[in-house]
């Protein structure tokens, strides 16, 4: 393995990005590495962003966006709420109606993306919209509030919203590692990971060469629209609470840590393990600025730097990929 | 080997919405033969060619398969059939390797259970043994990106593709229209091993030359209905050519070309008007 093959990969840019942050924080922060590394804030958030991230890196690999995921996730929390809470149903209802929810809104987008020729960007924006007056008007309606307390029993606590380790590590982190497995195996080792990069390079040949594309299409959204709802239901297990408003800032940072992940915006190509990469970086930027020197306020620049970066990094790669042809020694 | 046509048009009729674009088509096609559909950009060759591939559905007639009349629910239907096609954009996939282009839809997979894992290995040593039968011995490494392949070597792929998953029935889309001499010479020999091999070959060209070497049965199209139907050595080269500018004299446009040469100093028509 040569640097160039190194390079060559698309989770290249990624690593590099992720590396370049941290000489930053520590040359120009003076971060302390071994406070940073045991801090839970970033690990959390990346695996809040992670989880969602996952299927939304699918979504765009096969040449799709779904930004309704910013409604998603107070969506799947307030649902929780409002029936663990609220109504004080019992904790499984709870879940399945948050998931379903999710189920419910991705196969909306879904079937709508391929029934229709309306980008999926305007489809998703149209839902996310939509997704955010019903959870409001919906809660309001229901609850009288837009804040709904909740108590959940113990096994929920314990599977979706704990601390773990002793600390203040979430749950959610060893969710996140296990769907980063499922999903890499999906994407890098089952044929169906093949179609899906089919599908972002050339939807038309891919649906020639037999690929359901269109089933698979609304699988992805459903994938989406469910991680959503189901991090905002741990949210509201973990904290005892939901509230309408959160979630927004999420739609951007999921899709900057997909596209530092090296994901094309137009489809097919890019990782899992770049976007992995990818999340724990943006998480890095976000969260670990409060351990160096730098003013929080920076947060932003830094991310906007690091993506333009990334993204050029990327199409260079990408470049390199195509055209040069691999001199394979013999074997 | 039997008589009976692999592949059957009959009274083909293909609209898209208000567009009428076949008309009664007819057509056979048998074990071991070429056909060469010939005609004018526009006149509905590829999408006579989809409609046998199972992309489109005829909106009247029947397509037979083996004298059985057949409704395929979809270009994958098609395949199963026997009826592989190379279309004349995409069908390759420039940012996946050759080895995964090669076996897209059709993976070679290890493992078990829900644990079936793409045999990379695998699939791309056949990939390329494949390819290099073709002669693009210059393909050696499967893992390498279609995107860097030249528009022959990426043709050949998928030509190479359709006849190792045992096609009966090959239809080629203009594969020889973006390649040079050398290239396209390999893509005729590809023809003419497919049909030693037994295989029904559509083949669609604009050039006269391509089409008489390897056709034995030709069609023409005009504004998608045949024009003209015939088999090797009934016509003359100038008379192909001729039919296939759409039923013009091509010796009349040729002298129309130059005599504007002459009376603007040498200059060719400008192509857009200005
Ligand atoms: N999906 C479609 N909807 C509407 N019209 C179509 C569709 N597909 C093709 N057509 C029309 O059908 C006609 C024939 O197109 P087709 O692509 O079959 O031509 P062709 O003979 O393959 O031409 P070329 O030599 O340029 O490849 C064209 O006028 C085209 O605009
Ligand atoms: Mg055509």
């Amino acid at each position: 393995m040569d640097i160039m093959t190194i390079l060559r990969r698309p989770a290249a840019a990624s690593v590099i990005s992720l590396i370049g942050v941290l000489l930053f924080y520590i040359v120009f922060g003076g971060v302390d590495l071994g406070k940073l590394s045991g801090a839970a804030s970033w690990v959390n958030y990346a695996a809040r962003i992670g989880i969602v991230a996952l299927p939304v890196a699918l979504l765009m690999i096969s040449g799709e966006i779904d930004i309704s995921i910013g409604a998603m996730i107070p969506a799947g929390a307030m649902t929780t709420a409002i029936i663990a809470g609220h109504y004080e149903l019992p904790m499984i209802f709870a879940i399945l109606g948050a998931l379903t929810i999710g189920v419910v809104v991705g196969l909306f987008n879904g079937i709508l993306a391929v029934r229709t020729s309306v980008p999926t960007l305007i489809i998703t924006l149209g839902t996310l919209v939509a997704m955010q007056g019903i959870v409001l008007a919906g809660s309001k309606l229901l609850t009288g509030g837009a804040s709904v307390p909740l108590t959940a029993p113990g096994w929920a606590k314990t599977i979706f919203g704990d601390f773990i380790w002793g600390g203040s590590h979430q749950v959610v982190i060893i969710w996140w590692l296990i769907l980063a497995v499922v999903f890499w195996f999906i994407m890098h080792q089952s044929k169906y990971g093949n179609w899906i990069f089919a599908m972002g390079g050339d939807k038309v040949s891919a649906r020639n060469a037999g690929i359901p594309v269109d089933r698979i299409t609304i699988l992805l959204f459903v994938g989406t629209a469910t991680a959503a709802s189901f991090v905002g239901m741990c949210h509201a297990i973990l904290f005892n609470s939901a509230q309408v408003s959160g979630g927004m800032n999420d739609i951007f940072n999921i899709i900057v840590s997909v596209v530092v992940g090296g994901v094309l915006l137009t489809g097919g190509f890019g990782s899992i393990v770049g976007v992995f990469i990818g999340t724990l970086t943006f998480a890095i930027v976000i969260k670990g600025i409060d351990f160096t020197s730098i003013d929080r306020n920076w947060a932003n620049l830094i991310i906007g730097v690091m993506l333009l970066l990334a993204v050029g990094m990327n199409e260079t790669f990408r470049k390199k990929a195509m055209t040069a042809a691999t001199k394979k020694k013999k074997g | 080997m039997s008589d009976t046509p692999v592949i059957e048009l009959r009274n083909v009729d293909k609209s898209f919405g208000p567009i009428d674009v076949l008309h009664e088509i007819s057509l056979k096609v048998k074990a071991g033969e070429v056909l060469c559909l010939l005609g004018d950009n526009g006149a509905g060759k590829s999408t006579l060619i989809k409609t046998l591939a199972g992309v489109h559905a005829p909106t009247r007639g029947e397509v037979l398969v083996d004298g059985e009349p057949v409704k395929f629910s979809g270009p994958k239907d098609a395949q199963n059939r026997g009826i592989a096609t190379v279309h004349q954009f995409g069908g390759t996939y420039p940012l996946m390797s050759v080895g995964r282009n090669f076996f897209m839809g059709e993976e070679p997979t290890k493992g078990f259970g829900p644990f079936k894992v793409f045999d990379r290995k695998t699939a791309n040593k056949i990939a390329v043994e494949e390819v290099q039968k073709m002669g693009i011995t210059r393909i050696t490494d499967g893992d390498r990106l279609v995107g860097g392949l030249s528009g022959g070597e990426r043709q050949s792929l998928a030509i190479a593709r359709a006849v190792y998953f045992g096609a009966r029935v090959l239809i080629l889309d203009e594969p020889t229209a973006a390649l040079g001499v050398k290239q396209a010479a390999h893509v005729l020999r590809i023809v003419n091993e497919a049909k030693k091999r037994g295989l029904a070959v559509i083949f669609i060209t604009h050039q006269v030359m391509h089409a008489m070497t390897v056709g034995d049965h030709f069609a023409v199209l005009i504004r998608g209905a045949i024009a003209a139907d015939f088999r090797k050595g009934e016509k003359s080269r100038e008379e192909i050519t001729d039919l296939m500018a759409g039923g013009q004299n091509m010796a009349d446009l040729e002298a129309s070309i130059e005599g504007y040469m002459e009376t603007h100093d040498g200059h060719p028509p400008k192509v857009s008007a200005d």
